[in-house]
């Protein structure tokens, strides 16, 4: 291998990533399966859900005509829907807020060589490696609801601690309870997003922060002026796996509060629902609109990661 | 603690270092604390799986065992064994196969392109996003018109289909990084593509390998959503069996625990070997090129 090397050096080297004389035949062909793949898994199957929720068929039966847009009327003017859409809205910026902060919180204390850096950033990582389901079983007992003498979980904990006021009903209150499930949410993904943090303040030259102190920038500026802003790409790039995760939460309710829990309702668990009631349009409406939830974010970022690869 | 107090008391004996000794300490404690309360539910899920059924009641539920019974491992075992064993028949091809088509796309997309791989490749990428919910109508029929069985075989196939978006993405980014004179070399020396693939991109591929084969097993072994939808308790993987046995009428805390820290044991082996790789593949989940 390494005898090849010189003779592209004495040769003109071509450009970037063009195809010489080979052609694009043999390329594509490899990767013609996995377009196929995606195109019929990714595309076709959006396609036909699309238009599996625009009929009108609900129950296992064929469709029983073309109903246009009225499954997604008749999900708006639901109230169940609109509160399974609250939910989700409370439950995303919860889990955002809270793996953020405490990500970045670690990160920072992580950042400069601490003792023992890489015991604490396993045990900050470790959930991670854990199935919903299986941290779930854990979770429901945490977060279970009774109180006093009956109390277990955390509210025993409090109890003990003589912290009665933090006890609280969790997952059951019907106003709040979706909070509860952001909780081991939370402890799930902080240290992922620790792990990005970290690599993000580990990118940034000791120099740059040499020349702001040589400037006589104080710690605050130098955070505010140059930590923060190089920072911020992996920050946008944590709020989009953490954003776009939470949107799609449907594991952990299911192991903490169960299917039918109508507290912790969100669309993922509600069209799982229709769907084994048999309701196709119904479910494959919800599945559109959880859809057209996560483009809005996503897309965005795709076009300009895309951006990004051509300018190169 | 004491370790750290001794530099700390050293730091303050030069002026102006105080502050930075209390900085050290607080950060120390924190450090602690966060620790504690992340490992704050295993504590539960170990102590709890002890338990006798007597004993794991609430007003014992943060005490250690009265006595270490291992009743709790057996009946979960028991309802737990087969689940992981098609689990594991599901997870290991899963992730070969969509790791090496994935570690194709990433070649060609990367080093050997044609007119257009860039908006492939983004649309590929959107496959890794997508709730499945919103496919998972259709794709149940489309999975029953496939004929292929519920349970294993489907979740292997659906699996590797979903797999791909990400797979593909990691090896590209990893191929990226390859100089390009590398492939250009062997391409003026007349190789071909398939040639250049295996005789030069693939022996140089073995991390990227390790990362990807991980990040398929943990995500495949951890799957709910597409067990729920294809599998019963009866050909289930382990997360539908251990959903069964902790959502049961009869409120078997022990026996759910030990069963949460079985299904738990082989993605908490890779992570603790792997763990550096781990974070690697975390990291080229993130889309950052």
């Amino acid at each position: 291998m390494s005898s090849t090397v010189p003779s592209a050096v004495r040769r003109p080297r071509r450009a970037r990533g063009r195809i010489g004389g080979h052609g694009w035949v043999a390329p594509v062909l490899l990767i013609l399966p996995t377009v196929i793949v995606i195109g019929v898994f990714v595309y076709g199957l959006i396609g036909s859900n699309i238009h599996t929720s625009l009929q009108d068929r609900h129950n296992i039966g064929p469709s029983q005509g073309f109903a246009g847009l009225e499954n997604y009327r008749d999900l708006f003017t639901d109230d169940d829907f609109i509160y399974s859409l609250r939910n989700l809205l409370l439950y995303t910026a919860t889990f955002l807020v809270g793996t953020l902060c405490l990500g970045f919180l670690w990160a920072w204390l992580l950042e400069r060589k601490a003792r023992g850096e890489s015991l604490f950033r396993a045990i900050y990582l470790f959930p991670m490696a854990v199935s919903f389901v299986a941290s779930g079983v854990v979770w429901r007992w945490l977060l279970n609801n009774a109180e006093g003498d009956r109390a277990s979980g955390l509210n025993r904990l409090f109890g003990t601690l003589h912290l009665d006021f933090l006890q609280n009903p969790w997952w059951t209150n019907e106003r709040w309870g979706i909070l509860a499930i952001a909780v081991p949410a939370i402890w799930q993904l902080s240290g992922y997003v620790m792990a990005l943090f970290l690599a993000g303040f580990r990118g940034i030259p000791e120099e740059l922060r040499e020349a702001a102190r040589m400037d006589g920038a104080s710690e605050w500026q130098l955070y505010r002026h140059v930590i923060f802003p190089q920072l911020s790409p992996v920050a946008l790039s944590a709020i989009i796996i953490i954003g776009h995760m939470s949107l799609k939460v449907f594991d952990l309710i299911m192991a903490i509060a169960g299917q039918t829990n109508y507290t912790t309702q969100v669309p993922a668990t509600q069209m799982w629902i229709e769907f084994t009631r048999g309701d196709y349009a119904k479910s494959a409406a919800i599945g559109t609109i959880l859809l057209v939830i996560v483009a809005i974010l996503i897309v965005p970022y795709l076009v300009s990661t895309y951006r990004q690869e051509r300018r190169r | 603690m004491t370790t750290d107090a001794i530099p700390a008391a050293v730091a303050s004996r030069i002026p102006g270092e105080r502050s930075r000794g209390i900085w050290r300490t607080v950060k120390y404690v924190l450090l602690i604390v966060f620790a504690l309360v992340i490992l704050l539910p295993a504590y539960v899920l170990f102590v709890t799986s002890f338990k006798g059924l007597g004993d794991a009641t609430p007003a014992n539920a943060w005490k250690l065992p009265e006595s270490w019974e291992t009743a709790g491992w057996s009946r979960a075992w028991e309802q737990l064994g087969p689940a992981l064993g098609r689990t594991f028949a599901m997870v290991i091809p899963a992730s070969i196969i969509s790791s090496v088509l994935g570690s194709m796309n990433g070649f060609v997309l990367s080093k050997w392109r044609f007119p257009g791989a860039d908006v492939v490749f983004t649309l590929i990428l959107f496959g890794m996003f997508i709730p499945y919910q919103a496919v998972m109508v259709p794709l149940v029929q489309l999975m029953g018109n496939l004929g292929v069985p519920n349970g294993v075989p489907s979740l292997i196939v659906l699996h590797v289909v979903y797999g791909l978006p990400i797979t593909t993405l990691i090896f590209r980014n990893y191929y990226a990084a390859v100089p390009v004179e590398l492939v250009e070399a062997a391409r003026v020396d007349g190789a071909g593509m398939l040639r250049t693939y295996a005789s030069i991109i693939l022996p140089i591929s073995a991390p990227a390998f390790v990362v990807v084969l991980m990040w398929q097993f943990t995500s495949a072994w951890n799957d709910y959503l597409f067990a729920l939808f294809f599998s019963t308790s009866r050909n289930g993987p382990v997360t539908i069996a251990l959903n069964f046995l902790a959502s049961g009428q009869l409120q078997d805390y022990s026996a759910s625990m030990a069963g949460a820290l079985i299904a738990s044991v082989p993605t908490l082996i890779i992570y603790i070997l792997l763990g550096r790789y781990f974070v690697g593949g975390l990291m080229a989940g993130s889309v950052k090129g």
